[in-house]
């Protein structure tokens, strides 16, 4: 059996992060494996409550009023066997006019047959700035389904902000669902980058509700599915609040027998709100295919660079 | 000695005629002008010449060092030292000017970058993390593509009207860059309709109909243009439309 503090440094290799940033005393983190905590520290003001579930663990986060944390906060999910389920119920309460960043790293790098379900409830006071970037390794077998579940309250002038992206490994299967509720002058930014293969499933399903005065929201989707993968993006921006603004913007490059399916619905129920749409499926643009093999690139290898591009714009 | 020949090019795009036997023949290590009025064939044939989808059926032959190109995949005619510089260059959405350079250089380091930028006139530090997308203006495009080229360094660059676009202060950037091209072995071969570009070429086509009608000395086709075409008898086209002045 390993000890604790090596199945940590394992997991924390797969991330190409510096396993010393844990050692800083201002980075406050978290690492779970399974069911079970093998790292945790607070700073102050942040104040962190575990408790173990049978299939996962409950989590509490707390941000008192007013604390600004300079570093990111970093969180790791693994399982590092390449079968079984990890359940993260998580409780995040982020005081008034206080700032947070998170960096949570997914890491199932030897996935048969796992699952991952993340399900938060994430209140976020007024005036309060949250980021939330979430970073997945998975095994190159493709065996992981990950749930990813969250409803979002975003007080007055308050800031969400979240990218979820695949860095490593086949995607198995990705259904995201993010439901996030905007107040006054709030705002919501949420970023999905995809890219998919062989048999592959995507599902990503965002909804933003600017539901106060002057709420705004960027709805983005970048997704790429070649072989006989699958992705369906179903965004949905409502506004009912005066003067809400908002984006819904969705991109995905189809290859070879992938298919996509792009579902934006923007729905404005107040005659001084504004939303627009955009949604671009296709093959690869072929100026960019026969620009880059006009300078020797391979076909593979010129897609492979257009579509790296899509996901990091 | 040719370079790079193409004989009795013949291609026809939905029923239309756009190369109708057209034989034309590139000498290794010079700068050529392919010039003639708006819709003569020029980009035509450098498609032809590259390869693109759309293209490729052609009848006749294009040889490059001796050798038939016909059937070869627009990559390999790139790896075999061919390669365009498109009249309207693409946008790569999240690819970096930086990133963009690096997948066609023969040199991928930092350094090489940089240098190419520079002899385009591109600030390096400003630009570098920059992406090769729609917040680039069409000349600055223009130059990116331009120094992927430099970085390349192809036996043989055809540059699809290389001043289009491009400001009056940046254009002897352009002729600056051609001749890093020509003093590192390359052929360029540059297709335009601009007096300018045609002066600072060492030979030049002329091309009319899908044809090239004359060949020979600057001097000799610049005549063409001062005399409205009028030496020419397949189009006699006014000086505006087939000019420099735009
Ligand atoms: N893909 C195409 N399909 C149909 N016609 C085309 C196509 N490409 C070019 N043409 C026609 O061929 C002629 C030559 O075009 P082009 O090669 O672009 O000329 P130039 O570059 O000399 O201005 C024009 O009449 C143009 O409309
Ligand atoms: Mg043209």
């Amino acid at each position: 059996m390993k000890s604790k503090t090596d199945l940590m440094a394992d997991l924390y290799k797969e991330t190409d992060t510096d396993p010393h940033e844990l050692q800083d005393p201002e980075v406050a983190h978290l690492v779970i494996e399974g069911n079970k905590v093998l790292g945790m520290q607070g700073v102050p003001g942040f104040h962190v409550d575990v408790r173990e579930l049978e299939d996962g663990v409950d989590i509490k986060v707390k941000l008192d009023e007013g604390t600004k944390l300079r570093k990111p906060v970093h969180l790791c999910f693994g399982l590092y066997s390449d079968t079984g389920v990890q359940r993260i119920i998580m409780n995040v309460d982020i005081g008034k006019n206080s700032q947070i960043s998170l960096l949570a790293h997914c890491v199932f790098p030897f996935a048969i047959d796992v699952q991952h379900i993340m399900d938060a409830k994430i209140r976020i006071g007024d005036g309060a700035r949250y980021s939330y970037f979430e970073r997945h390794i998975h095994s190159p077998k493709g065996g992981v389904k990950v749930y990813p579940k969250a409803v979002v309250e975003i007080g007055k002038k308050a800031h969400f902000k979240t990218e979820f992206e695949l860095l490593k490994g086949r995607v198995g299967l990705i259904d995201i669902d993010y439901e996030t509720i905007c107040e006054d002058d709030g705002i919501v930014d949420m970023t999905a980058r995809i890219s998919g293969r062989d048999d592959d499933i995507i599902k990503v399903k965002e909804t933003a509700n600017l539901k106060g005065e002057n709420a705004r929201g960027l709805l983005t989707s970048k997704i790429a599915v070649r072989d006989r993968a699958r992705a369906e993006v179903y965004n949905k921006m409502t506004a009912t609040g005066a003067y809400a603004r908002g984006h819904v913007d969705c991109k995905e490059i189809v290859q070879d027998d992938g298919v996509a399916v792009a579902i934006p619905i923007v729905e404005v129920h107040h005659a001084k709100a504004h939303i627009t749409h955009e949604a671009a499926i296709g093959s690869v643009d072929s100026r960019q295919l026969e620009t880059l093999m006009s300078r020797g690139l391979s076909e593979d290898d010129a897609v492979e660079l257009i579509i790296n591009g899509m996901l990091s714009e | 000695m040719g370079v790079l020949e193409a004989k009795n090019l013949k291609l026809q795009l939905n029923g239309k005629a756009i190369l109708n036997n057209l034989s034309i023949n590139f000498w290794d290590g010079h700068i050529h002008a392919v010039v003639g009025p708006n819709g003569a064939g020029k980009s035509s044939l450098a498609a032809a010449i590259m390869g693109l989808s759309g293209y490729r059926g052609f009848e006749g032959e294009v040889i490059f060092e001796g050798r038939s190109i016909k059937e070869m995949t627009i990559d390999e005619r790139a790896r075999a030292g061919i390669t365009l510089a498109w009249q309207e260059p693409a946008r790569f959405e999240g690819l970096t000017i930086k990133e963009f350079i690096k997948a066609s250089a023969k040199d991928k380091s930092d350094e090489a970058i940089v240098n190419v930028l520079k002899q385009v006139g591109i600030d390096p530090v400003e630009h570098m993390k920059r992406a090769v997308d729609k917040t680039l203006s069409g000349g600055e495009r223009k130059k990116v593509e331009l120094a992927s080229i430099l970085a390349l360094k192809p036996k043989v660059a055809i540059l699809d009207e290389p001043d289009s676009g491009i400001d009056i202060e940046s254009i002897e950037r352009i002729f600056d860059a051609v001749r890093i091209l020509k003093e590192g072995g390359t052929t360029v071969i540059m297709i335009t309709h601009s007096l300018a570009v045609l002066d600072h070429a060492e030979h030049a086509f002329l091309m009319c109909d899908g044809q090239v009608v004359d060949q020979g000395g600057i001097g000799k086709i610049r005549k063409y243009f001062e005399g409205k075409c009028l030496t020419c008898d397949h189009k006699n086209l006014p000086l505006q439309e087939i000019g420099g002045q735009k």
